[in-house]
């Protein structure tokens, strides 16, 4: 009757909405994978030449690596500063949460397009007196990861009940570096994970700053090819768009199996 | 519970009391304030800074260069191309969540569709120029499947490497953003306000006109502006589809930074990022006033 | 008390309009391999409050939704006033729903949400403002009627939902288990709160429940539910004292189990001869299904250790009465007194138990179930 045949038409409208959509978001990744095995002529087989030639391009290769190390870096980076951080000030200076908060949420505010013209002359002095490395975007990075992170690891520790956790460790003898990573870390688990993966996908999918200060990252050199070499440019965009999926469900599962072999006290 | 021996060991590690406590936690947020002062706070000010120097001391020359035509089309553009990705992505988006939420909230299509839109709503710029391009570029896959079956797809010129075009890509990080954004809304929805609605003699219609809508109203309006704030900081899109031209402020900023004119044109980028910052930083205000109200009536 | 009330609806109402009857005919519901209605047939007269208790999943909910159209029937009939209800869509339907929780609007005022219904039958606004604060006042919130659902507490906004259920003047109230996400406290208040009301506007009334204490407490009659059939229906005394199956014996106050033999319409328990419900029961070993207060106590004799002599192990203090468990060696008995009277035997004395003649009901089914 009546609620019946409500169910029914927004069932119909449910797949109406899902096949549309899903034509829209899939057509574009299908045709990149499609440019990117065109033969030469129009007529010519498919081939993955544009895929296996990407490894014998050194500029490529040096690029592909410095985002995969710029990457670690940030992701590295990102923990050893803010966990330690938030930890603290929640369980001992807990006036300053909301300020540490507005602070990480401020890089929304102020996007990378803006950030980077005040990164210019900092850039030019490290570029100067410490290194003129590509690594050196790395602490650029970690301010464009901040927003991202802070959610995630937020969410992992209001899961996490901090004080009585960390003053049960303390009263049995542990100091503070075992508290944060022995007994905090562990039961947070996914949201570390979770905070990881966004770290990689924003750094690999990062160009703005990294054209601006004229660094070549991985979308930099995507870019760079794109103009001579369409093929091969989106061969490597597939490619890139595989890993950070690939790494994405490795990471997300890796912190699933995490949190359940310890007894997952944290969902985050 | 083992005993603690009273070593002097013991007296060191305990948190020393009064004043001497306070100071010594707040160094322990020092890295984290040294770290964002010189890689946050210290860029944000060298931008406010540089939009008011000159090469002969403070000036408000940069300023006054952006009230010269061609900028402010650039920020006109700019506004139009953020308003309407952001309307298309927030109508299509809410429709897209609206179906998400109403199904099951463990299946497997939600979690599917969420991690979908995850990484989509991050996807890098070039990376989707470039997919647009293969799709319906001139030589996309679109393109040249609707030619051999006899319809021309640019019948009035290519328009994909322009503000259309990319108003319509820009859709696509919008969207998805729009889902994650807004999703949280809808799952604050009770089915019963939709069964009191019923029972009180409120049909389909009048269920959206008085309850629903006006409840997720806030949140669909600030989720617009999350969307809009997106659109116009967006920068990577543009660049790899367009000429560095500057049609767009972005690319306005980014002709500025690249240009060999010298200090001149680096203070003018910092004019435009400001301008910028005080549009974006408007929106983030009203969007937070927003979520406050959303939040009081949609509880998660 | 249990009165049925069929004269005109009061003032509150304006006019002379008398209550419905409702009729649940033959309901069955399926949801895939599970039924949860097995042909339910229940008929409330106008103006009584009837209540569904049992368990969850005995499919009280359900039934409940099926008469406010919030699900379709795969049989059966619901007939309200007269009128075939079953194939209308829930807005049509002229009944009143509150819900166990969140249910009010939380953009409108408590004011606004009671004048919800009218403001969708049309009304104009200022009619609406009065009979929504009329509403308000016959549940005691007059003074609240400009504030928000975050700002009243979980009884408060109860109220309202009753007031603006009752707004629309409907043929029938429905209750969702109204009282389950209140304090202890809050729930008798209202409890009582909502059986005034129901009475003083004389509205035929569906109160679903798990707790059989509040189902006693309010209803004109009580049907307890179990898979979706119905066990019993009749009115609380009859439920409590004559229940029709060890299930209703054991799931509305407490039982005591206690083994014995049928013979002669009879059965032996313990020594004692206790006489059956169902005299042509057939003999046997039986368990007999004993309350509480059927059972006293009296010191025990030196000497003596029959069947019915034991130890008084734990005293539970309930205010007015007491409740005693007493070890008979091999059970366990739940014995409940006036206090007064349980003050001579306290924990450790040695008593001896006797049992009322009142006339007990039996199962075959001797697996252990609650004491």
């Amino acid at each position: 009757m009546v609620n019946r045949r409500r169910s029914r038409r927004l069932a119909a409208f449910k797949t109406v909405v899902y096949v549309v959509l899903g034509l829209f978001f899939l057509l574009p990744i299908a045709a990149m994978v499609e440019f990117a095995t065109r033969g030469v002529g129009i007529s010519s087989p498919r081939s993955l030449t544009a895929f296996t030639s990407i490894g014998s391009d050194p500029e490529l290769v040096d690029a592909i690596t410095a985002s995969l190390e710029l990457a670690a870096i940030t992701s590295v980076g990102m923990l050893a500063l803010l966990l330690p951080t938030m930890i603290w000030i929640r369980l001992r200076v807990p006036q300053m949460v909301r300020p540490v908060e507005l602070v990480c949420l401020t890089p929304l505010t102020i996007p990378a397009i803006v950030l980077v013209v005040g990164f210019a002359p900092i850039y030019n002095w490290i570029e100067i007196n410490v290194s003129d490395s590509i690594l050196m975007l790395a602490f650029a990075y970690l301010i464009l990861v901040l927003p991202y992170c802070y959610r995630a690891l937020d969410a992992g520790l209001s899961a996490v009940d901090l004080r009585t956790l960390s003053e049960a460790a303390r009263s049995l003898g542990a100091s503070w570096g075992t508290v944060i990573w022995r007994i905090i870390v562990p039961n947070m688990s996914s949201a570390v994970s979770n905070a990881c993966l966004l770290c990689v996908a924003v750094v690999l999918g990062e160009f703005t700053v990294a054209n601006l200060l004229n660094f070549e990252n991985l979308q930099v050199a995507i870019s760079i090819l794109g103009t001579g070499n369409a093929r091969d440019s989106i061969a490597l965009a597939v490619l890139s768009l595989v890993f950070v999926f690939f790494f994405l469900l490795v990471l997300s599962f890796l912190g699933r199996a995490l949190s359940r072999r310890r007894g997952g006290a944290a969902k985050a | 519970m083992t005993a603690v021996p009273v070593t002097k060991a013991a007296y060191v590690r305990r948190p020393l009391g009064g004043r001497l406590r306070v100071s010594t936690a707040w160094l322990g947020a020092a890295p984290f304030l040294v770290y964002t002062g010189l890689f946050l706070f210290l860029p944000t000010v060298l931008v406010a800074v540089g939009a008011f120097s000159g090469p002969h001391g403070p000036t408000l020359a940069n300023l006054a260069q952006l009230s010269q035509p061609y900028v402010v089309s650039a920020f006109l553009n700019s506004l139009v191309l953020s308003a309407v990705s952001a309307s298309i992505g927030a109508v299509v988006g809410a429709v897209l969540a609206y179906t998400v939420a109403s199904g099951s909230p463990d299946g497997i299509l939600r979690r599917l569709v969420t991690a979908f839109c995850g990484v989509l709503s991050q996807f890098g710029g070039v990376t989707l120029a470039f997919a647009f391009i293969a799709t319906i570029g001139t030589e996309g896959f679109i393109v040249i499947w609707l030619q051999q079956h006899g319809i021309t797809f640019y019948p009035n010129g290519v328009w994909l490497f322009s503000l259309t075009g990319l108003t319509l890509i820009y859709t696509y990080f919008e969207i998805p953003l729009m889902v994650i954004v807004f999703m949280p809304a809808l799952d604050g929805i009770r089915p019963q306000w939709r069964e009191a609605t019923e029972t009180l003699g409120g049909g389909t219609w009048h269920y959206w006109r008085h309850v629903a809508g006006p409840l997720l109203m806030p949140a669909f309006l600030g989720a617009w502006l999350l969307l809009f704030a997106n659109a116009f900081s967006a920068y990577a899109t543009a660049a790899a589809l367009l000429d560095i031209g500057g049609i767009i402020v972005p690319l306005q900023i980014s002709r500025a930074l690249s240009s060999e004119v010298g200090l001149d044109q680096a203070n003018f980028a910092a004019a435009l990022a400001l301008g910028m910052v005080v549009i974006v930083a408007i929106i983030t205000v009203l969007y937070a006033r927003l979520q406050r109200r959303s939040a009081r009536w949609l509880p998660r | 008390m249990g009165a049925l009330d069929t004269r005109p609806i009061g003032a509150s109402w304006g006019g002379s309009r008398s209550a419905a009857e409702v009729r649940l005919e033959n309901l069955r519901r399926v949801y895939g391999s599970t039924i949860a209605l097995d042909g339910l047939h229940i008929t409330i007269q106008p103006g009584e409050l009837v209540a569904l208790l049992g368990p969850s999943g005995c499919g009280k909910t359900t039934a409940l939704r099926l008469v406010a159209g919030l699900e379709d029937a795969e049989g059966g009939r619901v007939v309200i006033d007269g009128r075939d209800v079953t194939h209308l869509p829930t807005s049509r339907r002229d009944s009143g729903m509150v819900f166990q929780a969140y249910s009010l609007f939380p953009h409108m005022t408590a004011r606004e949400n009671v004048a919800f219904g009218l403001r969708m039958r049309k009304v104009a606004v200022a009619e609406r403002r009065r009979r929504a604060g009329e509403m308000l006042e016959l549940v005691g919130l007059s003074t609240q009627a400009d504030r928000y659902a975050h700002q009243l507490s979980g009884g408060q906004q109860q109220r309202v939902a009753l007031a603006r259920a009752l707004a629309i003047r409907p043929s029938v109230l429905l209750l969702d288990e109204p009282l389950s996400a209140l304090d202890a406290r809050v729930r008798s208040q209202l409890r009582d709160e909502i059986r005034r009301v129901q009475r003083e506007v004389g509205i035929t009334t569906l109160f679903v429940t798990h707790d059989q204490e509040e189902a006693l407490a309010i209803a004109d009659r009580v049907g307890v539910m179990r898979a979706g059939r119905l066990e019993q229906m009749g009115t609380p005394t009859s439920i409590y004292s004559q229940p029709a199956t060890p299930f209703v014996a054991e799931f509305v106050g407490l039982t005591n189990r206690l083994a014995g033999v049928v013979t002669g319409g009879a059965v032996d328990v313990r020594g004692i001869r206790l006489p059956l419900i169902a005299s042509d029961t057939p003999d046997g070993p039986a368990v007999a299904l004993v309350r509480p207060e059927a059972v006293s106590l009296a010191p025990a004799l030196e000497g003596f250790n029959g069947p019915l002599s034991g130890t008084v192990i734990a005293v539970s203090f309930l205010g007015a009465v007491s409740r005693l468990t007493v070890d008979l060696g091999d059970i366990t008995v739940l014995v409940q007194v006036p206090t007064a009277d349980a003050t001579a035997h306290p924990g450790g004395s040695r008593v001896r138990i006797a049992l009322r003649q009142d006339p007990v009901l039996i199962t075959r089914d001797s697996s252990q179930g609650r004491p």
